[in-house]
């Protein structure tokens, strides 16, 4: 099989290119911790709403300007309501479904993550901007889709 | 525009010997013919669809009551990436690989119509469900939302009819070889074959979901299903059918492209490879449809981007094949500056105006391909308009005009009529507004997903919020750009119609390209698909098995259905 000389040539520096952008990916991934949010942890979708981390959830500070929350995508809202937190604060979400999957994605953030039945999911994510965040549902999830969103003020 | 003056132009109504003009035997073209005409009709179906979803979400239109923008959108999506596709795909390579290999064998053509009457009777069931508004689910119905139970025998209806075109097409090919021992099958079959072999990969993974886990669990007999199985079947599936639309659209680029401009196959050997690295490496790029899905571990989505990223090299030597087929013609025809052979492409021809328009599109629509399946660069992008964005430059622009483009050829080929002076024209025409309302529409998806906007929403205003109000503009836009691009639809229409029932009688090639020279004809092993297709199951065992099994080890609660509406 005859490759021609340039080709070789078109081939190695695009392969080179390749090789590269794939190293700059697996250490923002392995050394850096910048990852896709990947949390794997399973729950029974139809015991969300009752079980211990979703029930009667709200913001709890959990250390410096530090805070957590957990909470349910559903059709067609996400509960609890919308949020109020300081500048400068980090906010670990868990978030799971009880009825169909979900998007949860904050506008003006790279806070984007899928809510899938029966998985928990995990993000976080420091609000170092004051303003008034949408968060909004980006899988389609029903009639409703359109209504599904929240706030997130930042003070 | 040799292809308009080369041939005497026979008088309308003049009796003619059907099977001389087809060039095909008549049984080959009629049943090509029977898979175009769906693919027609879906695409003006789907475009009306896709036309309306852009009034909607923009503002200027309301939908009455009986129909929802999600209905229209399921239409949309079915209609154009999953029944367009398929007939059109299967109608073109039968008929040129019919051309190639001197006709179908008849058992083929047995399979064929089985395969189109289930693929429309599946059509049709699946579309009135859509319509009928039992069906709000869209074309990847991630369970558990529930359409009713017959939406899906419908789809899996389509899903047996491509199977059994598989297998009509692996009859043919077969029965040439063993006619023909010691002898590479023609470019051409062998890129017919190779979608077929995807087809198969694509079809088992989106068989066993539907039939397996769907169609129980929608009729009631098993009360719950795993969302996160569903995904990853159905993304196998559909990454899958992606390269099955541009496997079948590149056919046209290596095969007739040089043709066209007078020229010849760069290379037949690095065209096959560029072929089977297709078939092997493919089906994984599915898994980045999940970069941000809960449960898989983030050592896994790694694994799997490089397998995703594996199919840039056939798309590397598909550039450079395409340029050096171009400059080898105009070095062929005399010219001796450095980008003369540029201008002496013929432009004017309404074959390759589209080819190479589509062939441009492919250079934005790769690219956000690259950005989109980058791991940690997909989460400001998953989901946003963005995709959308991706997904119409890439079907709607590169497939779309490739698929038209051999329209151009493939309709009068079928129907023993010519390309007239007006319709090239017309052809040209329609090349450019389709390229335009891509380009506005598809620009402006992309912008506006960039700033958060979300895909497949029907209203975006958020109750007024001000993150939301700077993409009522870009909706406009894409409103503009639907509009521009169903007038592209309405000549396409009125093009076709002449070419199969109006355009004078005469005789129309199926172009195919000759070798530049036999050295570069590939070694005969390329033919042996044994060896492809242990490698390609490879490729998905190093990629699914973990996942699967994990899934199906019976850890994950399973999903009650939730009837949409």
């Amino acid at each position: 099989m005859h490759i021609h000389r340039y080709e070789k040539l078109w081939l190695i520096i695009g392969s080179l290119i390749l090789f590269i952008f794939l190293g700059i990916l697996a250490v923002q991934t392995f050394f850096l911790e910048m990852g896709p949010p990947s949390h794997a942890e399973t729950i029974d979708p139809e015991e969300v709403r009752e079980s211990e981390i979703f029930a009667d959830a709200e913001l709890q500070q959990i250390g410096d300007n530090e805070y957590e929350i957990a909470m349910i995508a559903e059709m067609f809202a996400f509960q609890p309501g919308d949020l109020e937190i300081p500048a400068g604060a980090t906010v670990h979400f868990t978030l799971a479904s009880p009825d169909v999957t979900h998007g949860f994605k904050i506008t003006d953030t790279n806070v984007n993550v899928m809510v899938v039945p029966g998985h928990i999911s995990k993000v976080s994510h420091t609000f170092n901007e004051p303003g008034e965040y949408l968060i909004l549902c980006n899988e389609y999830c029903g009639l409703g889709h359109e209504y599904m969103a929240n706030t997130i003020t930042v003070n | 525009m040799t292809h308009i003056t080369e041939a005497p132009i026979r008088h309308k109504g003049t009796a003619v010997n059907e099977d001389a003009v087809a060039g095909i035997p008549r049984q080959d073209y009629r049943l090509s013919l029977a898979n175009l005409s769906i693919a027609f009709i879906a695409l003006l179906v789907g475009g009306i669809a896709g036309l309306l979803q852009g009034f909607v979400r923009s503002g200027f239109l309301e939908l009455p009551s009986w129909i929802s923008y999600y209905a229209l959108l399921t239409a949309h999506g079915v209609l154009l990436v999953l029944v367009l596709s398929s007939f059109f795909s299967i109608g073109y390579l039968y008929a040129g690989t019919s051309r190639v290999l001197g006709g179908l064998a008849s058992k083929t053509i047995a399979f064929g119509w089985t395969g189109f009457g289930l693929m429309t009777v599946g059509t049709v069931i699946a579309a009135f469900f859509i319509l009928a508004g039992d069906a709000n689910v869209l074309y990847t119905f991630y369970t558990p939302m529930q359409a009713h139970p017959w939406f899906y025998i419908g789809l899996a209806l389509i899903v047996v009819g491509i199977l059994l075109n598989c297998i009509g097409m692996f009859i043919t090919y077969q029965s040439w070889r063993k006619r023909n021992p010691g002898q590479l099958t023609p470019l051409f079959a062998f890129f017919s074959n190779a979608v077929f072999v995807l087809w198969v990969f694509a079809s088992l993974f989106i068989a066993v979901f539907v039939v397996g886990f769907v169609i129980p669990w929608a009729f009631g007999w098993v009360p719950t299903i795993d969302p996160m199985m569903g995904r990853t079947l159905f993304w196998a599936f559909g990454h899958t059918l992606v390269n099955i639309w541009m496997l079948t659209s590149i056919s046209a680029w290596y095969v007739s492209m040089p043709k066209i401009i007078g020229g010849k196959v760069f290379s037949d050997s690095l065209a096959r490879v560029a072929v089977v690295i297709l078939v092997v490496a493919n089906v994984p790029g599915g898994f980045h449809h999940q970069i941000l899905d809960p449960g898989l571990s983030v050592e896994l989505k790694f694994l799997h981007v490089i397998q995703t990223f594996m199919i840039i090299f056939p798309s590397l030597m598909t550039a450079f094949a395409m340029l050096a087929t171009m400059e080898r013609a105009g070095r062929a025809k005399g010219v001796t500056s450095l980008l003369g052979w540029w201008k002496v492409l013929p432009w004017s021809d309404a074959r390759f105006f589209a080819l190479i328009v589509a062939m441009f599109a492919f250079i934005p629509a790769g690219l956000g391909g690259i950005i989109n399946a980058s791991n940690q660069i997909n989460q400001v992008v998953h989901n946003s308009i963005w995709v959308t964005g991706h997904l119409h430059l890439t079907v709607g622009t590169t497939v779309m005009l490739t698929f038209f483009g051999i329209s151009y050829w493939l309709i009068p080929y079928l129907t023993g009529r010519k390309m007239t002076r007006t319709l090239n024209r017309l052809g040209i025409i329609q090349t450019i507004v389709w390229a335009s309302g891509m380009l506005i529409m598809s620009g402006a998806m992309h912008a506006n997903g960039l700033l958060g906007s979300p895909r497949r929403t029907a209203d975006t205003t958020y109750n007024g919020h001000s993150a939301a109000s700077e993409w009522a503009t870009y909706e406009m836009f894409m409103a503009m750009g639907g509009v521009i691009l169903f007038i592209g639809i309405v000549l396409l229409i009125y093009i076709w119609a002449q070419l199969a029932f109006f355009a004078p009688k005469g005789d129309t090639d199926f172009p195919i390209g000759e070798d530049y020279r036999p050295a570069d004809a590939s070694p005969l092993f390329m033919d042996r698909w044994a060896i492809w297709v242990a490698l390609g199951t490879l490729s998905i065992a190093i990629a699914y098995v973990i996942p699967l099994l994990d899934f199906a080890s019976g850890h994950t609660p399973g999903s009650p259905p939730f009837l949409m509406p």
